[in-house]
C-alpha cells in the first residue's frame, strides 16, 4: 500500500511545552519529555515515531514554530 | 526507515518561515500571538513582498514584534498603530502596509484611531487579535471581555449592570462586550472583514487564507481597509493551561465572537 511516512524534529531549547501540537497530532506521535531544556520546560518529542505520517499539523499549530516536519512516500 | 533517514533537507514539507528572525519570542507557552506572527510572516513570504513590507506594531504584549519579523517595522503609540499605517500608506502609496494590534490597543484606547481610519477608508490590512482581557498589564478587564469572565478588576465576572436589590437594579456597571469587528463592517470605508481563531490546525490554515486575502486586496486595490480578527487565548491571565484556554475559547469566546466573514468585497456577508 502507498502512504507516507513523516518525522518531526524539535528545537527543544527553543520548546515552551505548552503540548498544543500534543492534543493537535491526529496519530498521538508526539508527547512532552520528562526531561526539561535549559528554560526548564517539558519539551515536545515523538513518543511514537512510527506512526507519524508527515501530515504537519504540529508545525502549524506551534505557537513558537519550533517544529520542522519532513515526509517521505513510501 | 528510521527517523534520521527521514530527516533530510529533500524531504522538508514544513518549518518556520524564514521571514522570522532566530529570536525566541517571548510570548508565554501556548500564546495564539506567536502562531499568528507565523502565519503573517508565511503570508509575506509566499506573496513575495518582504521588500516592500512595513508593518505598524502596538503597545501591548505584540509591542516587540519587530524583533521578530524580517521586515520593516515601526512602533506606535499606544492606540495609534492605524494613525500611523495611514501615514506610511499615504506617503509610499506602493508599498504594502499593516497594523498589529490586541484588544486593548485597538478597541480600547485606539477606537477613535480605528473607527476614523475604517472610516477614511485607507488602503491598509488590519490584524486584530482579540483574547478578551489585557494581558501585558496583568489581567485586567478589557472592552471585549466577556459577560461573567473574571479579570483583576472584575473578580465577581464582568457585569453589565449593577446586580438587583437595593435600588441599584439595571444602573450600567461593566458594559458590554465590544464587537468593533461588526462595529466596523458597517463602514462604507471597509473592503473586506473577517473574524478567524488560531487553536487547531484548520482554523490556522483558514486564517492564513483570509490574511493572505486581506494582502492581496491590499496590493490589487486603491482604497478600503482588510480588517482580520484573530480570536485568541491568553492562557497565563484566563489562568489556565493552554491546552485547557483553546477549550475555554471555543466554548466561551467563539459563541460571543462567530467566525467567518463579516463583509466581502465591500458587501455584508448575510447570515
Amino acid at each position: 500500500m502507498a502512504g507516507f511516512k513523516g518525522a518531526v524534529s524539535v528545537d527543544t531549547e527553543r520548546c515552551k511545552g505548552c503540548g498544543v501540537c500534543v492534543v493537535n497530532c491526529p496519530m498521538q506521535v508526539l508527547g512532552l519529555a520528562k526531561e526539561v531544556n535549559g528554560k526548564g520546560y517539558n519539551y515536545a518529542y515523538m513518543a511514537e515515531p512510527d506512526k507519524c505520517i508527515g501530515c504537519a499539523s504540529c508545525g502549524i499549530v506551534c505557537p513558537d514554530g519550533v517544529i520542522s516536519v519532513y515526509k517521505v512516500k513510501l | 526507515m528510521t527517523v534520521e533517514d527521514i530527516i533530510k533537507p529533500e524531504n522538508l514539507v514544513y518549518e518556520k518561515s524564514k521571514l522570522l528572525t532566530s529570536k525566541p519570542f517571548h510570548y508565554c507557552p501556548g500564546c495564539g500571538h506567536g502562531t499568528i506572527h507565523r502565519i503573517i510572516a508565511e503570508v509575506i513570504e509566499e506573496l513575495g513582498i518582504d521588500e516592500k513590507t512595513i508593518g505598524v506594531s502596538p503597545v501591548g504584549c505584540s509591542v516587540m514584534a519587530y524583533d521578530y519579523f524580517d521586515v520593516d517595522f515601526i512602533e506606535a503609540a499606544h492606540g495609534r498603530a492605524t494613525a500611523c499605517a495611514t501615514g506610511i500608506k499615504r506617503v509610499w502609496p506602493d508599498k504594502v502596509v499593516f497594523s498589529y494590534q490586541g484588544d486593548g490597543d485597538l478597541a480600547a484606547i485606539g477606537t477613535c484611531e480605528t473607527i476614523h481610519t475604517c472610516n477614511r477608508g485607507e488602503n491598509i490590512t488590519m490584524i486584530f487579535v482579540n483574547n478578551g482581557i489585557y494581558g501585558m498589564t496583568g489581567g485586567q478587564m478589557a472592552p471585549t471581555t466577556l459577560e461573567g469572565m473574571k479579570t483583576a478588576t472584575t473578580p465577581y465576572g464582568r457585569k453589565a449592570t449593577l446586580p438587583a436589590g437595593a435600588g441599584f437594579d439595571g444602573i450600567p456597571n461593566n458594559g458590554y462586550p465590544l464587537h468593533i469587528t461588526e462595529l466596523i463592517a458597517r463602514l462604507p470605508g471597509t473592503k473586506y472583514v473577517t473574524r478567524q481563531a488560531v487553536y487547531d490546525p484548520a482554523h490556522v490554515r483558514k486564517a492564513k487564507a483570509a490574511i493572505k486575502k486581506a494582502f492581496e486586496n491590499q496590493i490589487n486595490g486603491k482604497s478600503g481597509v482588510n480588517f482580520v480578527e484573530i480570536v485568541s487565548n491568553c492562557n497565563s491571565n484566563w489562568k489556565m493551561d493552554p491546552v485547557k484556554a483553546n477549550q475555554w475559547l471555543v466554548e466561551n469566546m467563539l459563541p460571543e465572537y462567530p467566525l467567518g466573514d463579516i463583509k466581502v468585497d465591500g458587501k455584508i456577508v448575510e447570515k
